[in-house]
């Protein structure tokens, strides 16, 4: 090969480069290690994780089952190791998934159409703050406080540079959007309205109220969604104008953190306005159904400075996991699915002293009664589980609340552990 | 003559929709060991929904099958070359699919007490020290879910520097062989976008760049190596006017696997720049993500990293929440952890020697195949490349075949295409990436493809224009898809 080339050594291929330029050191990074050991490293990393604890975690990230077919299918290395399917020939394993991805994205958002997703629900927001400001022609946009709060730290973010002023809706006693609050914001220089439902604290929103108020102003209607188990059993929020989300409780591992999948779906007519790939049916050359990624105009790599947005990729194969979640369960089984979350979440509940009033799905605040939720926590810990979100990191008027989660992996003999620590 | 492929039995298969039977499922649930809840009775009537009109209604082994069905009709690396040039198809370990799904890692809440996250800390920690190590730069953050993502919150960073220093200034400098989501960033940012004009040997344009750097001027963003594969030999010359007019470099990391362990950024005058962890880092592609975007800054842009950061309290690894000058979040909870812990895995395999193999490998591969394409294609520049080559099909398209075709009927002989049509300073570009994972065997085949095309254009021309014809799927229409857009399936009424 070198000889082909022309070259003496494979140091040839980089001597021509500026010697001010080349590193000459060696980088301080350990010899290269064998499988085996490379194993060990990470297992012994996990060690120093919570291991074997229950946990009632919840706050965007849910400990929900995975059915093992998820894995089987995203190990193919044809889904695993294939590129952006540009090359439509060869791609249409990926192009039909992400078509019935997208299908299955509306069928549970009651929108007309959903991308091939998003990096992951909290970017998903400004993407559909920045589309509402495209669509209205408008700058302003509300937030609840009831919204995801790294969400909206997330929002800030992005609208800090674009002249995008964000204002906060307060919530009302009950844990719900404040519509005294949203009423009063709501000028005429409102692009969007930004709520989440069920909401941070597991609260089920009055999407239908919202939306006649915020419409009535010529405002975009934005909901929020962060438990996608949710949509299985309560009504969608059909009403919404754009509607984002997070499905990685549809099998996608909490991974502390990341990578996951969002969604935003929208209605018809603000197709060019959606951001990220979108796969759109066609024929090919003998006249059957095929699949491509479609209606580019609208990205970075046709419309450069003027593109809906800098997205180049989606999550494909996380995408892909929720979809072969959704199969599994199906239509019974996504409702029977959230319906043992509502039972769990209600039965622990109903030991506790909620904070607010409210209807809500399988999260839900609690107070503390004179103990800080950090005391209740330690005491749980001790008892392998890891109890609720301490709210005052995000809420200072909450410091004496948890935020709580029951799935369908809560078993009750752990809840009665929780409860229990609560009273002692 | 095709070698690689021959015929091969292909299943068809519905969409889901199509095949579903009321009643039919794949899931098990065990028995509720609570008291149910009435729905209505708990959220209102009102809330609870009817079923999910249309929702597919499979059993598991149907499922099974029409996923690995699917499965079939997608071209893929473990398939074969995969030589998309800017993309780094290489092989993804499986070790790294492995470690990925320890329990402990993969099930890790990002809540869960920083007493019980040690070890995903660590793995954060150790990451972030051997990009550092590798970019030369001061700090890296791991939080960017992809390289557009990590180049908007650079700009951020370069942003919220200037204003410190009084003035955010207007535009961004884009070179006009740049990725397109690097226009699309410094929009996001505020910024107007202003494109630099390349030299006859495919680099940025010297004279060009002086007379563009103006006071309103925040920074350049800069490709290093260019989409052409070329080294930017004036790199050191391009930070330093950028730097004497107070303004600042960034560097797309895309192509960074052809500097690993034999240039650092951070050694030659870039201030902040990405990585595609997806691309140098071997994690996998996934059929279009996850990826992730590490963000390595210089010392004058380490404050306005994104938060939360790492730090050490006494032998612990703590979240630190309190960063003054930080832009602020660019996503919830750390960054896509799952795609970290393959990169680490990646750098650990490979060590630092093998790292500098790696990207000797690289080089070498894509010379290699230049030298055994160019009697036969345009090379678009004489400059030297690096790890990936570009062509123009200027000799083709006086028999009416473009970039595009060639790219079709490379898939007869079974092989995915090069990047077709980019970088767009190329007329009809060809850009080839092999990577260094590929053997000579392997790249053998691929040339004999190519030059057997060429053959088939000088002879032939209509047969190239027409391919694919080995595929399950002929060429789709493309245009039909974007003129009445059907984005999702709708029951026929």
């Amino acid at each position: 090969m070198l000889a082909k080339i022309g070259a003496a050594s494979q140091e040839d291929l980089v001597s021509y480069l500026p010697a001010d330029v080349r590193f000459s050191g060696t980088l301080q990074i350990d010899d290269g290690k064998s499988e085996f050991e490379i194993v060990d490293y990470f297992k012994a990393a996990a060690s120093r994780n919570a291991n074997g604890y229950a946990s009632f975690l919840g706050a965007g990230v849910y400990n929900h089952y995975r059915p093992v077919l998820v894995d089987t299918v995203v190990s193919r290395g044809e889904f695993l190791t294939s590129y952006t399917p540009y090359q439509a020939e060869i791609s249409q394993g990926t192009l039909t998934s992400i078509f019935e991805f997208q299908t299955m994205v509306c069928q549970l958002t009651g929108m007309d159409v959903a991308n091939a997703s998003m990096y992951d629900g909290s970017s998903a927001v400004p993407e559909a703050a920045m589309m509402a400001v495209r669509v209205t022609r408008r700058d302003r946009v509300l937030i609840a406080r009831t919204v995801h709060p790294e969400y909206r730290e997330v929002l800030a973010t992005y609208t800090r540079h674009q002249g995008i002023p964000v204002e906060e809706i307060a919530y009302a006693k009950n844990g719900r959007v404040d519509l005294e609050d949203l009423k009063k914001k709501l000028t005429d220089e409102v692009a969007a309205v930004i709520v989440q439902t069920p909401n941070f604290f597991g609260l089920l929103e009055q999407v239908k109220e919202i939306a006649a108020l915020v419409q009535s102003k010529g405002a975009l209607l934005v909901v929020v969604f962060t438990e996608a188990v949710a949509l299985g059993l309560i009504e969608p929020p059909r009403e919404a104008d754009i509607v984002v989300g997070e499905l990685q409780s549809f099998a996608i591992s909490p991974s502390y953190g990341g990578p996951y999948a969002g969604i935003i779906a929208t209605r018809e007519k603000y197709i060019r306005q959606i951001p990220g790939r979108l796969v759109g049916e066609t024929v090919d050359a003998d006249g059957k159904r095929a699949y491509c990624l479609t209606l580019a105009t609208r990205e970075q790599h046709i419309r450069r400075e003027k593109a809906t947005s800098n997205i180049c990729t989606n999550q494909a194969l996380l995408a892909l996991m929720a979809t072969v979640f959704m199969t599994v369960y199906g239509k019974q089984g996504l409702r029977d699915l959230a319906e043992q979350n509502l039972a769990k979440a209600h039965y622990l509940a109903g030991k506790l002293a909620l904070m607010f009033d409210a209807p809500f799905f399988n999260e839900f605040v609690v107070r503390t009664n004179g103990r800080t939720p950090e005391q209740i926590n330690s005491e749980l810990l001790e008892k392998k589980i890891v109890g609720g979100l301490p709210l005052g990191r995000f809420y200072p008027e909450l410091k004496d609340a948890m935020l709580l989660c029951a799935t369908e992996m809560s078993r009750r003999q752990d809840m009665e552990t929780v409860a229990a620590g609560f009273r002692a | 003559m095709i070698k690689k492929v021959s015929k091969h039995i292909v299943q068809n298969e519905p969409l889901l929709f199509e095949q579903s039977s009321p009643g039919k499922w794949g899931y098990q649930l065990p028995p509720l060991d609570v008291p149910p809840v009435d729905a209505a009775a708990a959220l209102g009537k009102e809330n609870v929904r009817a079923e999910i009109e249309d929702f597919p209604e499979v059993s598991e082994f149907e499922a099974l099958r029409h996923f690995t069905r699917l499965s079939t009709w997608n071209y893929a690396i473990d398939l074969g070359l995969y030589p998309l040039g800017s993309c780094t198809m290489k092989y993804n370990p499986r070790v790294n699919e492995l470690v990925a799904r320890t329990e402990g890692l993969a099930w890790a809440h990002p809540y869960q007490p920083e007493a019980l996250a040690q070890g995903c800390m660590e793995v954060v920690a150790a990451l972030e020290r051997a990009l550092e190590e590798i970019t030369g730069m001061a700090a890296v953050t791991l939080q960017p879910a992809a390289g557009a993502h990590g180049e908007f919150t650079g700009i951020l960073m370069m942003r919220a520097l200037l204003e410190t220093r009084g003035n955010a200034r207007k535009k961004i400098l884009v070179p006009d062989s740049a990725h397109g989501t690097n226009p699309a960033t410094a929009t996001m940012v505020g910024y107007s976008v202003e494109n630099i004009k390349s030299n006859s040997r495919g680099m940025v344009d010297l004279e060009a760049l002086e007379r563009a750097v103006t006071g309103d001027v925040a920074g350049l963003m800069i490709t290093n190596p260019n989409t052409v594969g070329v080294f930017e030999e004036n790199i050191r010359r391009i930070c330093g006017l950028l730097h004497d007019k107070g303004a600042l470099v960034y560097m797309d990391g895309a192509n960074m696997n052809a500097l690993v362990s034999v240039a650092r950024p951070g050694d030659f005058g870039i201030d902040v720049m990405h990585l595609n962890l997806h691309k140098t880092f071997s994690t996998p592609h996934g059929g279009g993500g996850p990826g992730a975007g590490a963000v390595a800054a210089g010392e004058v842009l380490k404050p306005y990293l994104p938060g939360p950061r790492l730090k050490r309290v006494g032998d612990k690894w703590a979240w630190n929440y309190e960063l003054p000058d930080s832009i602020g979040r660019v996503r919830a909870f750390y960054g896509n952890f799952g795609v970290l812990v393959r990169a680490l895995a990646y750098v650990m395999a490979h060590g630092g020697n093998g790292l500098r193999q790696a990207t000797l490998d690289a080089l070498l591969n894509a010379n290699y195949l230049r030298a055994l394409l160019d009697p036969y294609y345009e090379i678009a520049y004489k400059a030297p490349s690096m790890h990936e080559c570009v062509f123009s099909d200027d000799r083709q398209a006086k028999k009416g075949v473009r970039t595009g075709d060639i790219a079709k009927r490379l898939i007869d002989y079974g092989f995915h295409p090069y990047t077709v049509s980019f970088p767009l300073i190329v007329r009809g570009a060809l850009m080839i990436e092999p990577t260094e994972t590929e053997s000579k065997q392997e790249l053998d085949l691929f040339a004999d493809a190519m030059i057997s095309i060429a053959q088939e254009v000088d002879e032939n021309p209509e047969l190239v224009k027409r391919a694919p014809h080995m595929t399950r799927t002929p060429r789709v229409d493309e245009v039909r898809a974007a003129r009445q857009p059907i984005v999702r399936w709708k029951r026929p009424q």
